[in-house]
């Protein structure tokens, strides 16, 4: 701007030196293109930075995943839970660096799957032309790669080998995620249809929750988990602090998953929309916990911390597909919608004996469908076929493969620890690090 | 030599405590334990799952005293732990063939 002004000064001199003028016109042209380029430079400055937070933000994520799920389960079973949450995000960062980023934008437009494939490089020096740093980019969408991850993990606790499920989580981040996000956000298929979710309702949540789902399916329930006269036997979980804070850890992350997902902050328009994006995400959270203990309260005369807890993230995980066009009051409306549909799922599953540790498949695949689909109705811009088919194609695409790997992984490596090692605990079986080794239950 | 047991409730832990250290006992030993009597459970629920839980906590208490001061000990236990609910507990008596202290091989009484 200092420029801008500086040349004004010179406008009475120009006047006066009417010859002179095509000679400083030279010098404006000069002084609009630095002015362009030092614009340019702030763009590139603040959209990285906006990658970079929201990226760290999204890692902080895994740790939020890692208490919540630490908390949920016995005690005997906390250094393994620990163990498959650090191993999982660091073997979805290696993943999508080797092959999954170049699965997730090497697509073509409008295409079906990239064949452009290969580890990512990122040379010396700035590269301009994208208006932001490709390392920071990477960053950022390899932190989503493994949000999708950690759904995985909480589902199967308790009993789950731990090999197979890196494995597992192997695939799931170099090939099945990232080919999923190429269909919309590498521009695929599902982007030239009109499909809308901005930071990933399907892309992230439902996915990790169709793989969760698929595994709960053929893994099988934790022993005595159901009864033989269809009673359900609940098996609390022994921390509630941790689980709680772990909550608490995600929805600060969410910040950066639906924030920074608006992928610019150098325009005074961006910047500002991140800011209402942070609003209605946090508002979507809120009005999910209020509906939770409401609802727990009225049908079952007590309120249930952990679907408390669980109602927080339905909603985030609702209003993550269309976190910007909804005001307020509808953000809270979707938010509030997600959290119930979760409240209605968690009895669900147990209807069904299908065993969810933490309750993934209601939060993250439930809310996640239903804040896809909402997104034609809080986005004028987005019709509902496309969102429908966008929740079928990625429902029927992931959970098809997911089962088809689980079921191999169980005929071949087996992916069940046995009776004996699931009553002792994984820690003593697997691990032999016990979490709370002072204490003998 | 008598060794005396009794369930309480666990609340009453203090107040059993003071009044047998009133009577002048030389040591005790307390357990935690769970039970129940006549006492019903109670029922919990978690995650839209009902469980019912028929273990209550308890505390057990254990002194091994001379046969003489049994009396008073059941009286004094029974006065403070009791809180007229269902539940309040039971005491026990029974025989103790042996005692020794470690430090100094003392048998019998003197151990005690």
């Amino acid at each position: 701007m200092s420029y801008l002004r500086k040349s004004l000064k010179y406008l009475p001199l120009l006047l006066l030196a009417a010859p002179a003028i095509s000679a400083h016109a030279d010098e404006l042209a000069v002084l609009t293109a630095k002015l362009e380029a030092s614009d340019a430079q702030n763009a590139y400055i603040f959209n990285t930075l906006l990658f970079l937070i929201g990226g760290f933000l999204v890692m902080w994520m895994a740790a939020g995943f890692a208490m919540l799920e630490a908390g949920l389960v016995r005690t005997k079973n906390v250094s393994m839970q620990c163990l498959k949450n650090i191993s999982l995000y660091a073997v979805a960062g290696v993943m999508f660096w080797l092959i999954g980023y170049s699965f997730a934008y090497g697509i073509t437009e409008g295409g079906y799957i990239s064949t452009n494939l290969g580890w990512q490089n990122f040379g010396a020096g700035a590269d301009n032309s994208a208006g932001y740093s490709g390392a920071s980019d990477w960053f950022f969408q390899m932190v989503f790669c493994a949000t999708t991850a950690s759904i995985v993990s909480g589902t199967l606790a308790e009993r789950i080998k731990f090999w197979p499920f890196l494995l597992f989580t192997a695939l799931l981040t170099g090939f099945i995620y990232p080919i999923v996000a190429s269909w919309e956000w590498g521009t695929g298929w599902l982007d030239a249809l009109g499909f809308a979710d901005f930071a990933g309702s399907t892309l992230v949540h439902s996915t990790g929750g169709w793989a969760a789902l698929a595994g709960a399916i053929i893994l099988g329930a934790r022993a005595g988990k159901y009864g033989a006269n269809g009673q359900i036997n609940p098996i609390p979980g022994s921390n509630m602090t941790l689980a709680t804070l772990g909550v608490f850890i995600l929805w600060l992350g969410w910040f950066g998953f639906n924030g920074a997902s608006q992928l610019a902050m150098g325009t005074i328009s961006d910047v500002t929309d991140v800011s209402k994006i942070f609003v209605n995400t946090n508002m979507a959270a809120c009005a999910g916990v209020v509906v939770a203990i409401f609802y727990t309260q009225l049908r079952y005369k007590k309120i249930d911390l952990t679907m408390a807890l669980n109602g927080a993230l339905a909603g985030l995980v609702a209003i993550t597909a269309e976190p910007l066009t909804p005001s307020v009051p509808v953000a809270m409306l979707v938010g509030g919608i997600g959290s119930l549909l979760a409240m209605l799922a968690v009895p669900l599953l147990d209807k069904f004996k299908i065993d969810d540790v933490v309750g993934a498949i209601p939060v993250h695949l439930v809310a996640g469908i239903f804040g896809t689909l909402a997104v034609a109705f809080t986005n004028p811009d987005v019709k509902f076929m496309p969102q429908l088919i966008g929740v079928v194609a990625v429902g029927v695409f992931v959970f098809s493969i997911s089962a088809v790997l689980w079921f191999a992984m169980k005929k071949t490596i087996g992916i069940r620890v046995s009776e004996e090692e699931e009553y002792v605990g994984l820690d003593q079986a697997e691990l032999g690090v016990a979490a709370y080794p002072e204490f003998v239950s | 030599m008598k060794k005396v047991e009794a369930i309480i409730k666990p609340f009453k832990l203090d107040e059993v405590k003071e009044a047998l250290q009133a009577l002048g006992i030389t040591g005790m030993t307390v357990l935690e334990a769970k039970g129940f009597g006549r006492q019903k459970g109670h029922t919990e629920m978690y995650r839209g799952a009902e469980y019912v839980v028929d273990f209550l906590p308890k505390l057990k208490i254990e002194l091994v005293v001379p046969s003489d001061q049994v009396e008073a000990i059941i009286d004094a236990i029974k006065t403070v732990a009791g809180t007229g609910k269902i539940g309040d507990g039971k005491i026990f008596v029974v025989d103790v063939e042996q005692a020794v202290r470690i430090r100094t091989g003392e048998t019998g009484a003197s151990a005690l």
